[in-house]
């Protein structure tokens, strides 16, 4: 197979799922495998991809010619790799998982559901593939759009009114800030290709680069940077699969990826490093980090905690991108993979307690850890790593972070990655500790579905091997920064 | 055959013109709609044979009656004006495809032969009033297509007679409208002695830039202004496209303000592009670009507070003519181009919404408006999709033909204005987001409230819906014919400014 094809059969793949689901509408039972069969032949071929980019190749693909200029085409660089490992893999995982909870919670439209789950991860890889601005926005839209039947899948007055907001405020970013940005790029340099080292060097006065990266930090809505951070919460109304890998992995990060790779691709690190012109967005990420992480205390639904905390893990990124030096790049970069999976298993375990006891309040799980001990216990190792405890994930990249921050010299950075990394503790090591060690204040009958359970767990055994197996990953990030 | 190849400038206004005489000696609308059919596709045909033509030479003209011009009335088919005659014809084949079956639902049996009569004379009217390179034929073809869909829309949807006041506004405002034009005319024709396009455009700058031309400038743009509905000259607008037979209001609004925004862009470049360049006097530019915006913005709110679903889709047009004006107003090449492109883009758009909607209200007894069509989603779900995908084109979400306009359109105005003019352009398209979300939310949230049966699919307008609403998605996924000949005419028309 040429590269080329892997890229189609990555990204055709979750398309066909899409397409066939609603034929397979009596038919549940292959209806439902459809989904994890999907994600291994997408994650196979993502696999193939990065193995060619790490060997130097390029892989490209140009897939229709809009117009004189314009073209939707793919060019896979070691980020956009990374993001799509990311997404692929976890759609396997995922869709296990939503099997589970869908059955479990006897849920209506499931055709639909799963329907759009699959076309909302042909969005995100798109996104992740992508070879020019006009492509990442075009999926970027479809990506908008297509989640919306997810989030407003209950069809009640709740979901309307989040759904309302949720495009609201993605949509509107993204066309009032993230369309005219791109057409600043466009008339300034003639084209939307990405490049390795940035697009901008020397065409663009340095005046006029705060601003064009104003356009690019708030259009990007889906790095969910405070002020325009609302939708995330509300977005929580959707049955929880869809938080777990759209909200806390495809979407938001299709949103972080997004400003790396405007930073790496468009503007060049060398660039923007030389110019000195990011120091306000690395106050607001600090800003966000914070603020969201204290916001997330205060929160006594589950979900809407999990929310308020990748909000603020989305700001790291942001940050490490925003430091731009090779280090934070790099950290900001393996940031993606790690609270990715990290998140993915906080939220797993959110909706398996749901499911199965029907609890949704922190308040409410006093003492359940004795009846949910395996969801608890995996929710500690999801929460450790996300905190950035060793052997977890999570802990490598917290570490690139704070090097990277040195490097630039902006030591406050450090203080404030300390601050929250504490917040961090308190917030979420409250769920289990709570749960192991409270007395029971409400007796539930907890029923147990092995299909949502076994995914949690290898969910947060995952975090620790990626602690260990950081080899590969280390050297598509090293190939990220190296010129 | 060579001799229809050598006449087809002609064939495509004689055409319509001469079977709306014929159709409406029948006294089965059956026969009357099938001629009418045949009718339209061959305009449509012989209007793809001009482009197939166009794309050997400039400019195809045609002397009627082998009068030489100036002397005799002249026809000229450019790459400017290919544009609107492919639109006008295309669409008017698909709409009447589409009519019959909301003609026998809406009006008496009876009349529909004569609907038809003027159904064509309307098409002939638009068709003429963009072939013709002559000013005064050009008042005569807008004086047809005006009376004709006058008449048309006091037909009234469903014996609706709130049509008759609507109509009677389109006829005054229209008529006040093209009053002014002519006027215009006349005062040309006082210091020039022709009325010839390309003699006026040769004949004017020598007389350099005095009153008289000034004013005839000033009465023929705003006649033109008028009859394209550009805010605050829109009021007749949405009235008569809420009451229309829906036929009619699928017609009027995916064409009618075309031909007539074409109209001011001959206006501005050809005819008095030597003369004055209308980019060089800002206060002008300005004024026009000013305009422009008003219409987004006021399009749009009226749009939003709008509950009569027809009406709503008219405002919203009052908000695209204003980005097709801005286009038009930018003198750039990108800024012409892209006008152009939303000129085709748009009565894409409209077309496909009208179709839907008067589809969903087809079994209603009342007027369409939000309320009433409550839940229709889901009892006509095929419908429902076009009108999703239509909608969302005018939104302009990426992969549908509303972006291809919206990209270029800002890409002109941050090359020639600057930055806040992208802004509020992008405002006003998130703007319309929100009556979009409402219409979609009403529609597929919402609870039925025609439990009815009988509510269900119509079979026989598939194929002119669907066709549309895959045009939709075609031209945003390939839009190269659409730039390559919008770019073209816009080099064309300021091919007549730098001379």
């Amino acid at each position: 197979m040429t590269p080329s094809d892997f890229i189609y059969l990555s990204i055709l793949t979750p398309l066909i799922v899409f397409l066939i689901t609603p034929l397979l509408k009596r038919f549940t039972l292959q209806r439902d495998l459809l989904g994890p069969i999907g994600g291994v032949i997408s994650f196979f071929a993502s696999i193939n991809i990065t193995n060619l980019v790490l060997d130097g190749k390029e892989v490209k693909l140009t897939l229709i010619n809009i117009s004189d200029g314009l073209s939707i085409s793919f060019n896979v660089y070691p980020l956009g790799a990374i993001f799509g490992l990311v997404a692929s893999g976890l759609w396997i995982l995922a869709s296990i998982y939503s099997i589970g909870y869908m059955r479990g919670n006897k849920e209506l439209n499931q055709t639909r559901f799963f329907s759009f789950y699959a076309i909302s991860i042909f969005a995100a890889l798109c996104i992740a593939y992508s070879g020019n601005l006009l492509t990442l926005f075009i999926f970027y839209e479809i990506l908008t759009f297509s989640t919306y039947p997810l989030v407003a899948h209950k069809q009640n007055d709740l979901s309307k009114k989040s759904g309302r907001l949720y495009m609201g405020i993605l949509v509107g970013t993204s066309v009032v800030f993230l369309l005219p940005a791109i057409v600043i790029v466009w008339v300034t340099t003639g084209t939307l290709d990405f490049a390795k080292n940035g697009i901008l060097d020397g065409q663009l006065e340095e005046k006029y680069i705060p601003f064009l990266l104003f356009l690019f930090a708030f259009g990007i809505g889906k790095a969910a940077l405070m002020p325009f951070h609302k939708w995330l919460p509300a977005a929580m109304v959707a049955p929880t699969p869809v938080s777990a890998l759209l909200h806390a992995v495809a979407v938001v990060k299709a949103g972080v990826f997004s400003i790396l790779v405007v930073i790496v691709n468009v503007f060049g690190i060398d660039f923007l490093s030389k110019t000195q012109s990011t120091f306000w967005l690395i106050c607001l990420a600090c800003f966000t980090l914070l603020l969201s992480s204290i916001i997330a205390i205060y929160k006594d639904d589950l979900k809407a905690r999990l929310a308020y905390s990748t909000i603020s893990q989305l700001s790291y990124v942001v940050l490490g991108a925003a430091l731009v030096s090779n280090l934070a790049v790099q950290g900001a970069s393996l940031h993606i993979v790690m609270h990715a999976v990290g998140k993915i298993t906080l939220f797993f375990v959110a909706g398996a307690i749901y499911v199965s006891a029907h609890l949704s309040k922190i308040s409410e799980l006093d003492g359940q850890g004795k009846s949910m001990p395996l969801l608890f216990f995996a929710f500690f190792v999801g929460s450790l790593s996300i905190i950035g405890v060793p052997p977890m994930g999570g802990s490598w990249s917290k570490f690139y972070l704070m090097i990277g921050a040195v490097e630039s010299d902006y030591i406050f950075v450090l203080v404030v990655l300390c601050i929250s990394t504490l917040l961090n503790v308190y917030y979420l090591l409250e769920i289990p500790a709570r749960a192991f060690f409270k007395d029971k204040i409400k007796e539930v009958k907890v029923e147990n579905y092995p299909l949502m359970t076994i995914p949690t767990l290898f969910a947060a055994i995952l975090t620790v091997i990626i602690f260990f197996y950081i080899e590969p990953i280390k050297n598509l990030t090293n190939l990220i920064t190296s010129s | 055959m060579d001799i229809i190849l050598k006449n087809l400038p002609i064939l495509v206004v004689i055409t319509p013109l001469m079977m709306s005489l014929v159709v409406a000696v029948f006294s089965s609308y059956k026969i009357s709609w099938i001629i009418s059919c045949v009718t339209t596709f061959l305009t449509f045909c012989f209007s793809v044979g001009l482009f197939l033509e166009l794309k050997n030479v400039d400019l195809i003209s045609y002397h009627l009656g082998n009068w030489i011009p100036p002397f005799g009335i002249e026809y000229v088919i450019d790459k400017v004006s290919i544009i609107p005659v492919l639109i006008i014809s295309s669409i008017s084949f698909i709409a009447t495809i589409f009519s019959v079956k909301y003609f026998e639902n809406e009006i008496s049996i009876d009349l529909i032969p004569k609907t038809y009569c003027l159904w064509l004379l309307a098409i002939a009217g638009l068709i003429g009033l963009v072939t013709t390179a002559d000013v005064f034929n050009l008042f005569v073809f807008l004086e047809i297509s005006s009376l004709s869909s006058v008449a048309l829309v006091a037909m009234g949807n469903k014996m609706d007679k709130k049509a008759l006041p609507a109509a009677y506004n389109y006829l005054v405002i229209g008529a006040i409208g093209a009053t002014f034009y002519v006027i215009g005319v006349g005062l040309l024709y006082s210091i020039t002695g022709t009325l010839n396009m390309g003699d006026l455009s040769i004949k004017l700058p020598e007389l350099g830039v005095n009153k008289v031309v000034i004013a005839g400038f000033g009465f023929m743009i705003a006649g033109m202004m008028v009859k394209a509905a550009i805010f605050p000259l829109h009021i007749w607008l949405p009235s008569a496209y809420a009451f229309a037979p829906s036929p009619v209001s699928v017609l009027l609004a995916a064409t009618a303000t075309k031909a007539s925004i074409y109209i001011i862009a001959r206006i501005s470049y050809t005819i008095f592009g030597g003369t004055f360049e209308l980019y060089a006097i800002d206060e002008l530019k300005f004024f026009f670009i000013l305009l422009s915006i008003f219409a987004m913005f006021a399009g749009t709110f009226m749009a939003i507070y709008e509950k009569d679903i027809k009406r709503l889709l008219a405002h919203s047009s009052v908000a695209q003519i204003g980005y097709i004006f801005l286009g038009i107003s930018l003198a750039t090449s990108t800024g012409i181009a892209s006008g152009f492109i939303h000129l085709v883009n748009h009565a894409l758009i409209k077309a496909g919404l009208f179709m839907s909607v008067v589809a969903m209200g087809f079994y209603l007894q009342k007027r369409i408006t939000i309320y009433s069509l409550s839940g229709i989603g889901k009892q006509m779900p095929i419908t429902f999709f076009s009108f999703i995908i239509c909608g969302l084109s005018l939104a302009g979400l990426p992969l549908t033909a509303g972006f291809i306009s919206k990209l270029y359109l800002v890409k002109a105005a941050y090359a020639s204005e600057g930055i806040w003019l992208c802004f509020l352009i992008l405002l006003s398209s998130v703007l319309s987001l929100i009556y979009l979300w409402k219409m979609i939310e009403a529609l597929w949230f919402n609870k039925s409230v025609n439990k009815d049966e009988k509510v269900k699919e119509i079979p026989e307008i598939y194929i002119p819906l669907l066709f549309i609403a895959f045009l939709n998605i075609y031209f945003g996924i390939d839009a190269t014919i659409i730039t390559e000949s919008s770019f073209n005419a816009a080099e064309s028309l300021l091919k007549g400014v730098n001379k």
